[in-house]
This record gives C-alpha cells, sequence and structure tokens, in this order.
C-alpha cells in the first residue's frame, strides 16, 4: 500500500502518500576478508536516501519483513538553515521483529514505526540508515522490503476558525505517550474491532441468504484448478 | 467488590475468582468469539497475509489443494457422476421421508474412494521447506531427528508449564480427582456447584476458565455451547431446516464421500455406530451451509470454485463446491461422533460442531504456521518426544518407525475414535479451556512416555504400531499432567 491515512487535529482523516525516495542496495556487514569469509553476515545496513534538497518530516515508515530479526534506525537531520551540518541521531535502536529469532515468528510480517515510537524528532530528515539485525545462523539471507517513508502532514487550519484558535490547535504535535500504550498495538486492536464488527455484520447477512445456487441452478462444471 | 459474591461461601468466593481471572484474561487477550481467530493485521498486509503470513506454505497450501480437486475432478469423470444434480421430485420425497434413518440405506459406494487420507496429508507435510532456511548439515547443534522440518516456534515444557498452570499437580481436575477412589467432597462436589453457577450464570468466559479443570458430564454439554457461542433460538433451527432443504434439493458428489466415510468409520466403532443417522443429518448440512465461507478469511486454505455449466469464466454464475467450501477426507465423520454424547437434537448438534471446526478442526487439515495449526503440533510432538525421550526417539528412528508417522493419525482426529470416549471429552474439554489444540500434541508424546518401556523392545514399525494400536484404556489428564509436572528438566 504506498498511502496510509492520517487523522488530522480537526478529526477528518487524509490519505497520505509515500515520499518517493532511493533505497540503497543492502550492505551486509562482515569481519575479515569479505571473499574468503564463508559465514553469514548478521547485519545488514539499508540506507533510504530522501529527495536531495528536500528534507522530510516523517510521519511513519513501513515495510515488510523477511527474516529480520531486529531493526535500529538512524537518521541524518539537516537543521533548517542551509549551512547547518547534518547530524546522524539513532531513532530507534533493537526494534524486535522475530520474537525468536531462530523461528518463523514474525518473519515475513508487515511493520510500521511511528514518528512516536521514535527517540528523536524525525523532523528536517535527508537520509535513514536502518541497521538490520539477524543473529540466527538458521537463515540464508535476511532484509526489509517494500521499505515505504510517510511524510508528516501539518494539520490545515480550519479556513473560517481565527488565527488565534488555529494557534491552539496546532499546540501540542507531539504528545507525551509515557504510560500509554503503543500506538501501533492500539491500531492493531482497533483494526481487530472493526474486522470483529465487519465479521459479524456478515455473518449476520449470510444467515438469511445462504443460497449456495444460481437462481436455483447448481449444475456445474468442473473445479477450477486455477 | 461486586455484591452478588460474597464472601462467606467457599463456593461464591472460587466463582468470583474464577470470573475475575477470566476477565483478566479476556482484557489480555481481546478474546471474543469471532475475534480470537483474526490475528493482529497490519493495514498493508494483504487479505492472503491475514489467511497465512509465511509465503512458502501459502504456496504449498494452494499446491495440496489442486491436487485435491483433480482428484475429485477425476473421480466426477470416471465414475460418470456429477458433482451436484438437482433431485427430482420423486426422490427428493423419498428422502424427506427417509430423513431420520438415512442409516438405513445401503447404497453402492464401492466405487467411490476418499479424495485423500492422512497419510496423504502426512507426505505434504515432511516435503514443506522453508527456502530460507540453512539446512546444512554442518549445523548440529540445531539437529532435528524428526520428519518435520520448517521452523516454526513451539513451546517447550517450562513454557507450557506456565502456559498449562491450571493442569499442575496442586490443582482439582475432573479426569483425576473425580476418580472413583476419590472422596467426592475434596474437590468434585465444589466443582460442580461451581459449574452450575457458571451455567446459571450464562458466563461464556468463565465457562472457558472453568473448562480447563474438566467439565462435569452433566454440565458438559451447556458450558460448551456457552463458550462457543453456540445457540438453539428460532433463527439457528430455521437456518438448518434450510439446509436440511438444501440437501433435499440437491445431491452432491461429496455427498458419496460422507456416506463411504461414515460407514468406513463412525460405524465400525463400538462407541459411535448408534450415531450413524445423526453424523449424516449434520455432515450433508455442514457441506450446503455458505456461513461456514466466513472462517476462510483466517483459514489458509481456500473454497475450490466452480461455474454454472456454459457459463465457465462469467463471474456472476462463479460458485463454490461443496458451498461450504470444506472437502471432506477420510475419518472426517469423528469430528462429529463424540458430540452426538452431548447433544441428541439435530440442529443443536449441529451448530455446535459447526463451531469446532470453524475454531479448532480446520486447522487440523490446512497448512499454516499459525501454533494451533497441525504442523505446529506435530513439530512440537516431535521435539517434546527429541527432548525428553532422546533415548526412545534415537532408538524408534532407528529402527524405520519414524514417532510421527504413528502419532500422526490420532493428532489430525484430535484423538477421536483412539482414546474412550470418556476421556476423548475430558481432552476436548482443555481444547476448549484454553482455546487451543496444543494439549494434543502434549498427549501424543506422553503416551509415547507411558508405553516408553515396550517401545524400547521393538524392532520394526509393524511391532511400534501394534504397541500403540489400542489407547482405549488411557486416562489422559494424568498422562497430561505428569508429562508437563512431574517429568525431569
Amino acid at each position: 500500500m504506498s498511502t496510509i491515512r492520517v487523522r488530522k487535529m480537526s478529526g477528518s482523516t487524509e490519505e497520505v502518500q509515500a515520499v518517493s525516495c532511493s533505497i540503497k542496495p543492502p550492505v551486509y556487514l562482515q569481519i575479515g576478508d569479505t571473499r574468503t569469509d564463508a559465514a553469514h553476515s548478521g547485519i545488514c545496513v539499508v540506507d533510504v536516501s530522501l529527495p536531495f534538497g528536500k528534507p522530510v518530516s516523517i510521519e511513519e515508515i513501513s515495510f515488510k519483513n523477511y527474516y529480520t530479526a531486529s531493526v535500529s534506525v538512524r537518521l541524518l537531520r539537516r537543521g533548517p538553515g542551509q549551512e547547518a551540518p547534518a547530524k546522524w541521531c539513532t531513532a530507534l535502536r533493537d526494534l524486535s521483529l522475530m520474537n525468536n529469532p531462530h523461528t518463523e515468528g514474525g518473519s515475513q510480517d508487515f511493520y510500521s514505526i511511528h514518528r512516536t515510537q521514535m527517540m528523536e524528532e524525525p523532523d528536517h530528515v535527508v537520509s535513514v540508515r536502518l541497521i538490520l539485525r539477524q543473529p540466527s545462523s538458521a537463515w540464508l539471507t535476511f532484509s526489509l522490503e517494500d521499505i515505504k517513508i510517510f511524510p508528516h502532514t501539518e494539520p490545515d487550519p480550519e479556513k473560517e476558525v481565527s488565527d488565534w484558535l488555529s494557534d491552539l490547535t496546532l499546540g501540542d504535535q507531539h504528545p507525551d505517550l509515557e504510560g500509554l500504550p503503543d500506538p501501533q498495538t492500539v491500531s492493531s486492536s482497533i483494526q481487530q474491532m472493526w474486522a470483529l464488527t465487519e465479521v459479524m455484520q456478515t455473518n449476520q447477512t449470510t444467515a438469511c441468504i445462504g443460497r449456495f445456487d444460481v437462481d436455483g441452478c447448481y449444475d456445474i462444471n468442473l473445479l477450477s484448478l486455477t | 467488590m461486586p455484591s452478588r459474591y460474597p464472601r462467606s461461601s467457599a463456593h461464591d468466593h472460587r466463582y468470583h475468582e474464577l470470573h475475575n481471572q477470566a476477565e483478566e484474561e479476556l482484557a489480555r487477550t481481546l478474546m471474543y468469539s469471532e475475534l480470537h481467530a483474526l490475528p493482529p493485521s497490519h493495514p498493508a498486509a494483504p487479505p492472503e497475509h491475514l489467511k497465512e503470513p509465511l509465503a512458502y506454505m501459502r504456496k504449498a497450501q494452494a499446491g495440496w489443494e489442486k491436487r485435491v480437486l483433480k482428484s475429485l475432478n477425476s473421480m466426477s469423470t470416471e465414475l460418470g457422476v456429477p458433482l451436484a444434480r438437482m433431485r427430482p421430485a420423486v426422490e427428493q420425497k423419498e428422502l424427506m421421508n427417509k430423513w431420520n434413518e438415512m442409516g438405513t440405506d445401503e447404497p453402492d459406494l464401492s466405487r467411490f474412494r476418499p479424495v485423500y487420507a492422512p497419510k496423504d496429508f502426512l507426505e505434504v507435510l515432511i516435503s514443506l521447506r522453508n527456502p530460507n532456511h540453512d539446512s546444512s548439515e554442518d549445523v548440529s547443534a540445531r539437529s532435528h531427528w524428526g520428519l518435520i522440518q520448517v521452523p516454526l516456534n513451539v513451546r517447550d515444557i517450562p513454557q507450557l508449564r506456565r502456559a498449562y498452570s491450571e493442569l499442575n499437580l496442586a490443582t482439582g481436575q475432573l479426569g483425576i480427582d473425580d476418580h472413583a477412589h476419590v472422596p467426592p467432597d475434596l474437590f468434585e462436589n465444589d466443582y460442580v456447584q461451581i459449574g452450575k453457577k457458571v451455567v446459571l450464570d450464562q458466563d461464556s468466559a468463565a465457562a472457558q476458565q472453568y473448562s480447563r479443570q474438566g467439565c462435569p458430564t452433566g454440565l458438559r454439554a451447556d458450558l460448551w455451547a456457552l463458550i462457543l457461542n453456540s445457540t438453539n433460538q428460532p433463527p439457528d433451527v430455521m437456518h438448518y431446516e434450510q439446509l436440511k432443504a438444501g440437501v433435499i434439493q440437491h445431491d452432491l458428489l461429496v455427498d458419496n464421500l460422507i456416506y463411504k466415510d461414515v460407514k468406513l468409520t463412525a460405524s465400525n466403532d463400538d462407541y459411535y455406530f448408534v450415531f450413524e443417522d445423526f453424523l449424516y443429518q449434520v455432515l450433508l448440512c455442514f457441506s450446503r451451509d455458505t456461513a461456514v465461507l466466513e472462517h476462510f478469511k483466517y483459514n489458509s486454505a481456500t473454497p475450490p470454485k466452480s461455474y454454472i455449466q456454459g457459463k465457465v469464466g462469467d463471474e456472476e454464475c462463479a460458485v463454490v463446491y461443496p458451498p461450504n467450501g470444506v472437502i471432506p477426507f477420510h475419518g472426517f465423520s469423528m469430528y462429529v461422533a463424540p458430540l452426538c454424547f452431548l447433544y441428541n437434537e439435530p440442529s443443536k448438534l449441529y451448530s455446535v460442531f459447526r463451531e469446532m471446526y470453524t475454531r479448532f478442526f480446520f486447522r487440523l487439515h490446512s497448512i499454516s504456521s499459525c501454533p494451533s495449526g497441525i504442523v505446529s503440533l506435530c513439530l512440537q510432538f516431535e521435539r517434546l518426544l527429541q527432548t525428553h525421550l532422546p533415548q526412545l526417539f534415537y532408538h524408534l528412528r532407528q529402527i524405520g518407525a519414524q514417532p510421527l508417522r504413528i502419532a500422526f493419525k490420532w493428532m489430525v482426529r484430535a484423538f477421536s475414535g483412539y482414546l474412550s470416549t470418556d476421556q476423548l471429552l475430558l481432552l476436548w474439554d482443555r481444547i476448549l479451556g484454553y482455546d487451543s489444540l496444543e494439549v494434543v500434541a502434549v498427549l501424543a508424546a506422553a503416551v509415547f512416555a507411558f508405553r516408553a518401556e515396550n517401545l524400547m523392545e521393538v524392532t520394526s514399525l509393524a511391532s511400534a504400531e501394534a504397541v500403540l494400536a489400542d489407547l482405549s484404556t488411557l486416562k489422559v489428564m494424568p498422562l497430561i499432567q505428569i508429562s508437563l509436572f512431574a517429568s525431569a528438566i
């Protein structure tokens, strides 16, 4: 999915497109002579460059896992002034993607890292560095797929609201989430609740309808193999 | 503290405890009847990911399904029997009259063979490989002696002890502490009183928690119905009648497979042959129930598709076959048979069976990475055996008697037809109580442990099979309890 739905301060939602970025080929780190060392690498670096000259404030980074056990996120941020040197910082350290690196759990799952999960504000980001770790020798390779970066959108002030009121609503952009549940868990729970209501609604209707034939006819061909 | 649980009575205190435990559990795991089957999903995840997250397992399941469909198509062509046929009016009337005694019919089923047997499915599971798994021989620390070669996460004994803490040696169990030699006032009487209260209060969550220590015979039917949220209200009865009408109207090829299966398995079983008619009434209706299609959202399997004759490719004329999307295999009727001891009204029996199937049994014959799925159960069985009885496992391997080849048929049927019915129902109490089929794998390993001495003496697969042929005298709860809580770690 190359868009996400973001709820704005006003309560409405908006579809946000992923930023077009260039994802460099993953670099697997080795100790010693890379040509003769036959051991699989356990650590990999993926650099994602955002469009040159257009630093991004990140809302969310999403990807599909492929046997990576944990991921760290580092951000290269350039301050607002053009002369300010860009500096690297660690936004997330060792987010576990597989609860057991030797077994399948989480190995091919979809993940999102939201800006609220990051230790540093992901604003004015020029480049993102994903550090992938897979300590288990069980796997031939590991990586992340479909890496997408979604930009943070500033909420639009309502046109009919006066300036001082819009200042208030734009105030606290980064609520303190300490002690509150992780947004990812909350959004999965909401997904589950939604799915439950969907299933319950469909259950009600299929119980009443439930016809398996087409206009009384069920003379069918052989089963489709595709 | 809610006032309806006064502290004065020990029953009420225990009941209140039970209720609280259940609520905590509920809050922790968001366990609603439909919800529990849906894993947390990411908005970017496609529907197929919800059915099964691992691509290679989806592929294997699709390949297996294709084989089954080809087999069914061949059967239809070779025997000249259409997949579906509208019954002429005379035949419809006849069937309606004979509805309660379909077992007396002796149709010629010799031409029909089951589409597949559990051992065919086992071969597919054995051949499952993760293309990204490094299975080079150098990695000896992870050597696995068993047949399942996919690295799924299965729980070990310490983890199982935590998860199944209600089965520990200090907690009363039905199946152990209701034994004739144990005075009933030590555990059984109080426990039954609590059960009565759970049923009276129609408390589904408490019923599930309660079931972990077993259900009293007199309360089991109500407790299971509560846990499964299975009702027998007028809409349910009407739904069942509608399905029955579907059976009367159309004759399906799979009906013959059902007849054959019942005749070959349940009818030959000392415990279940009396229920033959019920089995037809449930299974034939089950095949017509499109409401079952809902469960394919979280089942790695996909319902077979076809088109009305002459309209191939026209999506308006696309249908599912059979209507419920489930092709029965050899032994399928054994999922229903034990329930006949609990429910004697067909629509009620049907409702409970359908819930049991769409919550548990479908996982026993589809390829998935789910912890309750058959692949995980097989791996767990092998791991438990290799970890705790390595000498036995090694010996059996050496004589060409891989343990899974013997245990697989038990697990695929959740032991139905292998244990005596009272023991089977005690096992299924725990499946419902823990909302997981894991106990099936634990029991399978426990059975091998129990007969380990005899098995060490055998020198062939056939003799190993013979040692494990008759499980009808086994008592499941002591075996599970010893296996989990009294084995040396």
